[in-house]
């Protein structure tokens, strides 16, 4: 047998064996580049602060205590209203574009393809763009002034307002795609037979529509939610001098130094991602957004 | 779904959240030839914030080097993935399904969370940061995106084309490479273009792994945002917008391609 | 003088066994294949006939304990798929969309290495056997071709590479009835003309009559009857098998055996029969006697034929069927009976509620293995 044979053999002689060599490469890459990163990052919140940045081997919970001083509670506490105004908004906006492209025929591609671009594009080039429409000089502004609105400009860059929009217009494809796939298989029956049962319409799309949407909803509200959470370039270009946890984040890994308390804060966000994960068991009904381009 | 047309304010919402998406970038793309350096009132066409481009080398610079970063990243992570999702789908694994469940992991971990976790793994190990951590960086956020890709075509491929070549004296090897290799190139290929327009377009995890002198091209523009709104920025970003839509729309059509090209 | 030997089975399945994890697939099979024969494997979904197939085309392999197959005298349970010099045509036909026809037929030549014009010319007689004109179909993709013609480059694929196997997977079941004919009878023409051993599964009783030299009934597992044509649907051995090929009418009660003669017997409701006493005798006790229906008939009270068994019955419902008549009948215990009569053209005698007769012949019943 030659050698090419012999070895073939042997990687098949076992059931899961040929598996188990392929997986290795791209497992082992992956746990040295994503889970070690994890544990590592989570140990390092336990660690204490060193004078000059980075960390002394001491464990310590200062960290964590710092978490719960009234500041950061209170940026803690606005990045998460802001995670579930965004939810929120995104629900609202979301549903119904869901709706219209399962309602959509042949203009259900172009409609898909459309909603998942954005996502695939530059976050920065996003970002900047809606710098370039909101701010003071910028082309709203400019419309406004030439409608013969305020003689001054309306403040629309660096407000709440102007956050949440970016952060909706970040999140929107995530909340979108569940929805559709759960949307996609309803069958348009049970609406008729609704409504021949005397429901009428605000009565079919809550008895009927949003209960079966609802794990589309769970599974979008969890991609939204998180990441969210973590925004960084939107609070950063957009929120002026509002800080929100990613900017805070960043800051501990820029000038202010304190690894210890930046990694306790990303534990906390990867122990939310992780607790939504284990809820939902994995995707289940959620379609990735690479799956969904092609 | 029934014929009944769509109530007029869920028509509305869905058209503002379409309008939300794409109105930002198509305004973009349309200032980027406004001819007017401060004001944002339309001043007639012009293409002279796009020769400019020419006479700012940093910009040339980044963009080659984001080009070379996601070309090495998307083939390790291309190669990587469909190792992946050949192991999934062939290989008899008995924990198949939690691994691709594990998979998803790194898809819906905040970028952020990404970054911090890999500048503190660089710097225990004592990594210097540079091109090489942004390497590494973006082939591991690849690797889920192009498994999923070609674990989908996989799927759809029927197994017993395999059989049917290994009962007509192929090995395992000699099928792969002249049966399912040239099945899946098509998506091979589309994987390849996404794991290059995610790594091009990355900024957050970037932004971390990078060292003092890793200029990308978000990176790049992030540095010129800050400073303010320039013209400049608009062309350069048009630009980005403009490959990124065509390489997608690549990337679309090969998996939408029925049956691979004919092969010599 | 000594009669010549019969030459080595092509073929050997030794008490093999094929586990999934906990299920079961296939129980300690163990039958022989002839050279050259038209060997079927017949049963119904989830019976284990498919997976006998793939364990013998190299896909599957026994369980660590799980018995011995051979081919061609040699044990070849470890050995891979391409090394086996099998021929298989697959359900659906497996042919590889990214290549023309004559790129498909050829891919097992080019694989061992043939010289170009061998190949070119092997290819062109392949398809001349399976009757498609080279010349059309050879450029063509398989997407383009019917359903038939498919089958077809499946068998020249398979075929071309002169093997001494081939292994048909359910090879008509995607074929409309008429094409389904005509097909039949090409495999018996391709099996006489080139002498291959063909293994077909299917789970079509009809199909496996027409096809078959010997047919294997599989059920649940296991392997019940092997036997030509004539053995398995005249000689039963197992209810299932009874069940299985055509009709059966299965008659229970105790028996006592007199070897050598007619056993005797006896139903629960009091009434008897008579049936010949098997070579190898059971034990005496319980025991299920199978019929077909067109081995009983139907008389009168009174009528019965002189050395037939009788059994008191009351017509049910007759079914006409264009060639014959289904009279389904029920005895005094209550088990069902279906006797089928030739349609003679007169009117038919029987009507709903009326009394008769069950008579066979007692040499036509089959004792089943329980």
């Amino acid at each position: 047998m030659s050698a090419r044979r012999r070895l073939l053999a042997w990687a098949t002689a076992a059931p899961g064996r040929a598996g188990a060599l392929l997986l290795a490469p791209g497992a082992l890459v992956l746990v040295a580049l994503v889970a070690i990163p994890l544990l590592i990052m989570a140990g390092t919140s336990l660690l204490e602060r060193g004078t000059y940045g980075g960390v002394e081997r001491a464990l310590s919970g200062a960290a964590y205590a710092r978490a719960l001083e009234p500041l950061y509670l209170r940026i803690l506490g606005r990045t998460a209203a802001y995670a579930v105004a965004t939810t929120a908004l995104c629900a609202l906006v979301g549903f119904p574009m869901a709706w219209c492209i399962a309602r959509a025929g042949r203009w259900r591609g172009a409609l898909l393809f459309l909603v998942v671009l954005p996502f695939w594009t530059s976050a920065l080039v996003r970002t900047y763009a809606m710098m370039f429409l909101l701010r003071d000089s910028g082309v709203v502004n400019t419309l406004l002034r030439a409608l013969g609105g305020a003689d001054r400009p309306l403040h629309l860059l660096y407000t709440p307002g102007a956050v949440l929009l970016g952060l909706v217009t970040t999140a929107l494809p995530f909340m979108v795609l569940p929805l559709y796939a759960t949307l996609e298989r309803l069958d348009p029956a049970l609406l008729e037979a609704a409504e021949v049962l005397g429901a009428r319409p605000w009565a079919r799309f809550a008895r009927v529509i949003l209960p079966l949407a609802a794990p589309g909803l769970a599974a979008g509200a969890l991609l939204v939610f998180v990441p969210t959470l973590g925004a960084l370039l939107v609070p950063d270009l957009m929120g002026g001098k509002t800080m929100l946890l990613g900017t805070l984040v960043q800051g501990q890994f820029g000038p202010a130094r304190d690894w210890p308390f930046g990694s306790a804060l990303s534990f906390v966000m990867m122990g939310l991602v992780l607790l939504g994960f284990l809820l939902r068991r994995g995707p289940g009904g959620v379609a990735a957004p690479a799956e969904r381009v092609p | 779904m029934s014929a009944r047309p769509v109530p007029r304010s869920v028509g509305a919402l869905a058209l503002a959240g379409y309008a939300a998406l794409h109105v930002p970038l198509l305004v973009l793309a349309l200032f980027s030839f406004n001819d007017a350096r401060w004001a944002a009132d339309w001043r007639g066409g012009t293409l002279r914030w796009y020769a400019a481009l020419l006479e700012r080398p940093e910009i040339g610079r980044a963009l080659r080097a984001s080009v070379a970063v996601g070309a090495v990243a998307s083939t390790i992570a291309t190669a990587l993935g469909t190792l992946l999702a050949l192991a999934l789908v062939r290989g008899g694994l008995r924990r198949a399904r939690a691994v691709e469940a594990a998979l998803w992991l790194p898809v819906v971990t905040p970028e952020i969370v990404t970054g911090v976790s890999l500048v503190l793994l660089f710097s225990g190990l004592g990594i210097e940061l540079g091109y090489g951590t942004v390497i590494a960086a973006h082939v591991a956020f690849a690797i889920p995106f192009v498994t999923v890709v070609v674990l989908a075509r996989l799927r759809a491929m029927d197994g017993a084309l395999e059989e049917a070549a290994m009962s007509l004296g192929a090995d395992e090897l000699a099928t792969f490479r002249r049966v399912t290799l040239p099945l899946l190139a098509p998506a091979v290929l589309s994987a390849w273009l996404l794991a290059f327009v995610l790594s091009v377009d990355d900024f957050v995890i970037t932004f971390f792994v990078a060292g003092p002198g890793t200029t990308t091209l978000p990176l790049l523009v992030y540095a010129m945002a800050r400073r303010g709104v320039e013209p400049v920025i608009n062309a350069v970003s048009t630009l980005v917008l403009a490959g990124t839509v065509v390489l997608l729309w690549l990337a679309l059509r090969l998996t939408r391609a029925p049956s691979p090209p004919p092969r010599a | 003088m000594m009669a010549p030997a019969a030459p080595p089975p092509i073929v050997e399945f030794d008490r093999v066994s094929k586990h999934f994890g906990a299920t079961p697939a296939v129980r300690a099979v163990s039958f022989a294949i002839q050279p050259g024969e038209v060997f079927a494997l017949l049963g119904p979904s989830g019976c284990g006939k498919t997976t006998t197939l793939r364990l013998l085309a190299g896909f599957e392999t026994p369980d660590a304990d799980g018995g011995t197959i051979r081919l061609a005298g040699e044990v070849v349970n470890a050995r891979r798929p391409y090394e086996r010099r099998l021929g298989m045509v697959f359900q659906h036909y497996a042919l590889f969309p990214h290549l023309s026809v004559e790129r498909n037929v050829a891919f097992g030549l080019e694989q061992a290495r043939r010289p170009a014009d061998e190949i070119r010319r092997r290819v062109r007689a392949a398809l001349e056997l399976v009757r498609l004109e080279p010349d059309t179909f050879g450029p063509r993709r398989p997407d383009a071709l019917s359903g038939g013609q498919r089958q077809r480059v499946a068998l020249a694929r398979a075929l071309v590479l002169e093997p001494r196997l081939l292994l048909l997977d359910e090879p008509l079941g995607a074929l409309d009835l008429q094409l389904r004919k005509e097909m039949q009878l090409e495999l018996k023409r391709l099996n006489r003309e080139l002498g291959i051993t063909f293994v077909v599964v299917t789970h079509d009783q009809a199909e496996a009559l027409v096809l078959a030299d010997r047919i294997a009934v599989m059920g649940g597992g296991r392997l019940h009857q092997v036997g030509t044509p004539a053995e398995v649907y005249e000689q039963p051995r197992t209810r299932f098998v009874a069940g299985f090929l055509g009709e059966a009418v299965v008659l229970a009660g105790r028996a006592a055996w007199r070897p050598g003669g007619l056993g005797t017997v006896q139903r629960a409701d009091g009434s008897a029969f008579t049936v010949a006493t098997p070579a190898a005798p059971p034990a005496d006790g319980e025991v299920e006697v199978a019929l077909r229906p067109e081995w009983l008939d139907l008389v009168p009270p009174g009528q019965a034929p002189a050395g037939e068994n009788a059994l008191p019955a009351t017509v049910e419902d007759v079914i006409y069927l264009g060639e014959t008549l289904h009279v389904l009948a029920r005895l005094a215990d209550g088990s069902p009976a279906r006797v089928a009569l030739r349609n003679e053209g007169r009117p038919v005698p029987w009507r709903r509620g009326d009394a008769a007769l069950l008579v066979w012949d007692p040499a036509d019943g089959q004792v089943l293995v329980p």
